[in-house]
């Protein structure tokens, strides 16, 4: 059976450091953190008053001129997309409709885009009035919302918040007419996505897929199920950027934002023979299930989360030996990071004493979906550059935590990274890296 | 990434559903010969006044009764606990145990994976809409949100929120049958649960997995969802009369009529089928994936993406036009699905285009969105395996100007043996899955 070789050849991200790829790596260079007290709306009264936001942009400055008037059909987690899908598409120098239809040079129907989308909560704004005109004596009258309540509302409103939605307007942004899925697996969307993109492209089903994901978690409801859930952080309002904190002793919860992370997946043949640029090979993909009676924790010793590494790791033909860098999930949500611990010691053996392990969401939040691709990202971008940056919000080791989290700059060759990824509900999955040094075959 | 020895051949071993015609496969399919419609008034909550007061509901169901530790699911959603009931239905058929820790039945649980096309849990409307009314300032016309904060963090509980996640079905599923496998699960709208079958198939293929426990899950029939599909004027407002709504192909179809339920299939490597000596109910062959990218509001006027997929799920079943004997199609009863897919079908299908039958069991079963493609697959392999394909129902008015063989209010007796599953998604998803009788060899 045909199998090709999947290797990354465009990044695009938005996230609380900034609007492009090179925004993030910079920031996560200088160990800057993108968490502070939240801008969306008033926090007052939230638990957690604080978040990962990304810097102020226009939409309409990363759109193409055809199609801005689709932007009113966008809310924020396909803005986002629409954003990092941009600079993705751009930095692998595929030429699309939506860069330029004078010169594309890519097959649209050989195109395919996979993108993990989060449960996208309407604005409470958009339902305000309707709500308000649905009352009887101060309560809400559903037969009131029916007949007048539902007027208030715009027509096409729904279709802001399909998931799939986030997909569809990249997709018709760069005229992608192959596979497209949304996967919805909450915060281990991104690196299903990813993974699934690489299997499409592997068994020949496209060229080029773009695969990453999309979401903005700060909003009331999102962010008030991540208190009511006990996720997120209390009690360090006052010091956004030490509040949160993997694998730290004094971890507490994790601090939740908005991101998206894309990257450009092309069978090694075709980006061989356009002369791409590539930045690494996709070589390990594994997936697994958490089984916990609380459907919001991992299992103590992190089964679900060792089976998706060991399945990544057997899929990419490596041992502990070859991997030189992990990015975990790590939240700063103890128990969980525990569990993340304990399955990654378990894999690693002996190596846990060398391999560098570097969580980066004590600067990025936990931007849902997007997490595991920003992660994705950020160890392409440290492949190449040939550096690990130190953890930041780390000083000392959570009790029964053995990893080696890197506190110090590290340089040196990263010959394959290993990024995981769990999440409330239980999915897991993995994603091995192989390091392409510039100008040799990978 | 490992590249697979050969191309495993799927199987299907098991089927099970919970739907608008029947909680049981049985009973679906009893429902669908007699052509019987399983749509009512709008139950679940008081729709009195909406557009539309109708939908396709299922009836007398309660997932405590299929499980022995209930608890385990306790909150769950309408669509998890669907999900639930059909999962141990599709488990018994392919004798996997489920509720155990200690199964006798000889499946390696790491090689047994998940793929649903699962759908939202629906809001706590009480508290999502009185937060709302407590931080409604009516002079100012907009809401102060620690007012709104406030009452939701009284009245909003942990659990309930959690089940809202779309990925939770996949989750009560791994905790109902201990799968450790690949888990996946997407939301593509409508053509969620045929990919999810699809991509499920590939993930055996590669090799990734032995079994797969695939299907969807979907209730939308909430006051948000009906109140979206009402705004977008997609739901058919034949208030006065139910059960001639749904009316795919007729000239006077004026919108879908919203279902809910859940369909598993077991997905299985003939190698692990015929190791664990199971009945094999038919083979997965082909499997085609497109998209429109012309507008998500509208599908694009050829049927560019329909088109694409069909051929790209005839190629990769090896297969032409030609082989296929029966399409189930998408056939949702809005004016633009049906006109489209009838000319997509023309487009691919050619000078057979009008002999083939092509029905939908959206007239009976109602639109179960995300879990829609999954149960309609389910009727194709009792199709196959009956060798009767289901009617159209509520055609009594054929639309001039789409003229294929719909299959027409009376289902038929035909010789089947290879069928085309068609799904397509609002934003032009397009989904598409081949299966034959199994036959060795």
């Amino acid at each position: 059976m045909r199998s090709a070789r999947v290797v990354i050849t465009g990044l695009g991200a938005v996230s609380p450091l900034g609007l492009s790829a090179e925004d993030l790596w910079a920031g996560l260079v200088a160990g800057r953190c993108g968490i502070a007290k939240i801008r969306a709306f008033d926090p007052t009264g939230f638990p957690c008053e604080l978040a990962g936001e990304v810097p102020p942009y226009r939409i309409q400055d990363h759109v193409p001129k055809s199609i801005r008037k689709a932007v009113k059909l966008m809310c924020r987690d396909i803005e986002l997309a629409v954003i990092a899908a941009k600079e993705a598409v751009v930095s692998s120098g595929l030429v699309t409709k939506g860069i330029d239809p004078e010169k594309t040079n890519v097959d649209p129907t050989r195109m395919a885009i996979n993108l993990g989308a989060g449960i996208i909560s309407c604005e409470l704004a958009e339902i305000g009035p309707a709500t308000a005109a649905s009352t009887t004596d101060g309560r809400f009258d559903i037969r009131k919302w029916g007949r007048d309540g539902i007027q208030h509302i715009t027509p096409l409103w729904l279709l802001k918040y399909l998931p799939n939605m986030l997909a569809c307007h990249v997709g018709i942004i760069h005229d992608i007419q192959g596979p497209s899925n949304t996967i919805t697996c909450a915060e281990a969307s991104a690196h299903l996505a990813i993974g699934e993109a690489a299997q499409v492209v592997a068994r020949g089903s496209a060229d080029v897929a773009l695969a990453g994901a999309a979401e903005a978690k700060v909003n009331l409801m999102v962010m008030l199920r991540q208190d009511l859930l006990q996720r997120a952080v209390t009690g360090r309002n006052d010091t956004p950027e030490s509040a949160c904190r993997p694998f730290d002793v004094e971890a507490a919860g994790s601090v939740f934002g908005e991101g998206a992370g894309i990257v450009t997946l092309e069978s090694l043949d075709h980006a061989q023979a356009r002369g791409a640029k590539i930045l690494a090979e996709v070589v390990g993909i594994g997936q697994s299930h958490n089984v916990h009676p609380d459907y919001e924790k991992m299992e103590p010793d992190g089964t679900g989360i060792r089976l998706a590494v060991e399945k990544a790791m057997d899929d990419a033909g490596l041992g502990p030996e070859d991997l030189d860098l992990i990015i975990p999930h790590g939240t700063g949500i103890p128990h969980d990071d525990l569990a993340e611990a304990r399955a990654l010691e378990a894999v690693l053996g002996p190596a846990v004493e060398r391999v560098a392990v570097w969580p980066t969401k004590s600067m990025l939040s936990t931007t849902g979906a997007a997490a595991g691709a920003l992660d994705v990202i950020a160890a392409v971008r440290a492949m190449n550059e040939r550096v690990v940056p130190p953890a930041r919000n780390f000083t000392r080791p959570a009790r029964g935590c053995h990893l080696n989290i890197v506190t110090a700059r590290r340089e040196g060759e990263i010959r394959h990274a290993l990024c995981c990824s769990h999440t409330f509900g239980g999915q897991t999955a993995a994603v091995v890296l192989r390091a392409c040094r510039e100008g040799a075959r990978p | 990434m490992k590249t697979p020895q050969a191309r495993e051949r799927v199987v299907i071993t098991g089927m099970g559903v919970v739907c608008p015609l029947g909680n049981d496969v049985d009973t679906l399919w009893e429902a669908i010969l007699a052509g019987r419609s399983g749509v009512n008034r709008i139950t679940i909550f008081d729709a009195s006044t909406f557009p539309t007061t109708f939908d396709a509901e299922v009836k007398n169901y309660d997932f405590r009764r299929h499980v022995r530790h209930p608890h385990l699911h306790a909150g769950c959603s309408r669509g998890s606990g669907f999900a639930i009931g059909a999962t141990v239905q599709a488990c018994r058929q392919a004798r996997i145990d489920v509720e155990t820790t200690d199964p006798s039945d000889d499946i390696d649980r790491t090689r047994m994976g998940i793929y649903l096309g699962a759908g939202e849990g629906s809001l706590d409307n009480d508290g999502f809409f009185a937060s709302i009314i407590a931080g409604w300032d009516a002079q100012q016309q907009q809401i102060v949100w620690p007012r709104s904060v406030q009452s939701a963090l009284g009245t909003m509980g942990a659990a309930r929120e959690l089940e809202q996640e779309p990925n939770m079905a996949a989750a009560h599923i791994a905790m109902l049958a201990g799968a450790r496998g690949p888990a996946r699960s997407c939301l593509t709208a409508c053509a969620a649960s045929t990919q999810a079958v699809g991509e499920a198939m590939m993930l055996i293929r590669r090799g990734a997995a032995d079994l797969m426990i695939a299907g969807g899950a979907h209730s939308m029939i909430h006051p948000l969802g009906i109140t979206g599909f009402n705004l977008l004027t997609a739901l058919s407002r034949r208030n006065d009369s139910p059960e001639t709504a749904s009316r795919p192909f007729c000239a006077s179809r004026d919108g879908f009529v919203i279902g809910e339920g859940a369909a598993i299939l077991i997905l299985e490597s003939l190698t692990s089928a015929r190791r664990r000596g199971v009945p094999i109910l038919a083979e997965l062959i082909g499997y085609g994936c497109s998209s429109d990218a012309c507008r998500v509001t509208d599908m694009h006027e050829e049927g560019r993406g329909p088109v694409q997929a069909m051929r790209a799920a005839l190629a990769d079943a090896g297969l032409t036009y030609r082989d296929i004997d029966y399409i189930n199609t998408h056939g949702t009863s809005t004016q633009e699905n049906d006109a489209i897919e009838t000319l997509a079908i023309k487009t691919v299908f050619q000078e057979r285009a009008r002999q083939v039958p092509a029905s939908s069991v959206k007239s009976m079963m109602g639109h179960l969105i995300g879990a829609a493609g999954a149960a309609e697959l389910i009727t194709c392999v009792l199709a196959i395996r009956d060798g009767i394909v289901p009617a159209t129902i509520n055609l009594h008015d054929p639309d001039p100007k789409l003229d294929l063989d719909y299959v027409p209010n009376v289902p038929r007796k035909t010789a089947v043996n290879t069928v085309m599953k068609e799904s397509f998604g609002f934003g032009g998803q397009n989904n598409v899955v081949i299966m034959k009788r199994f036959s060795e060899g």
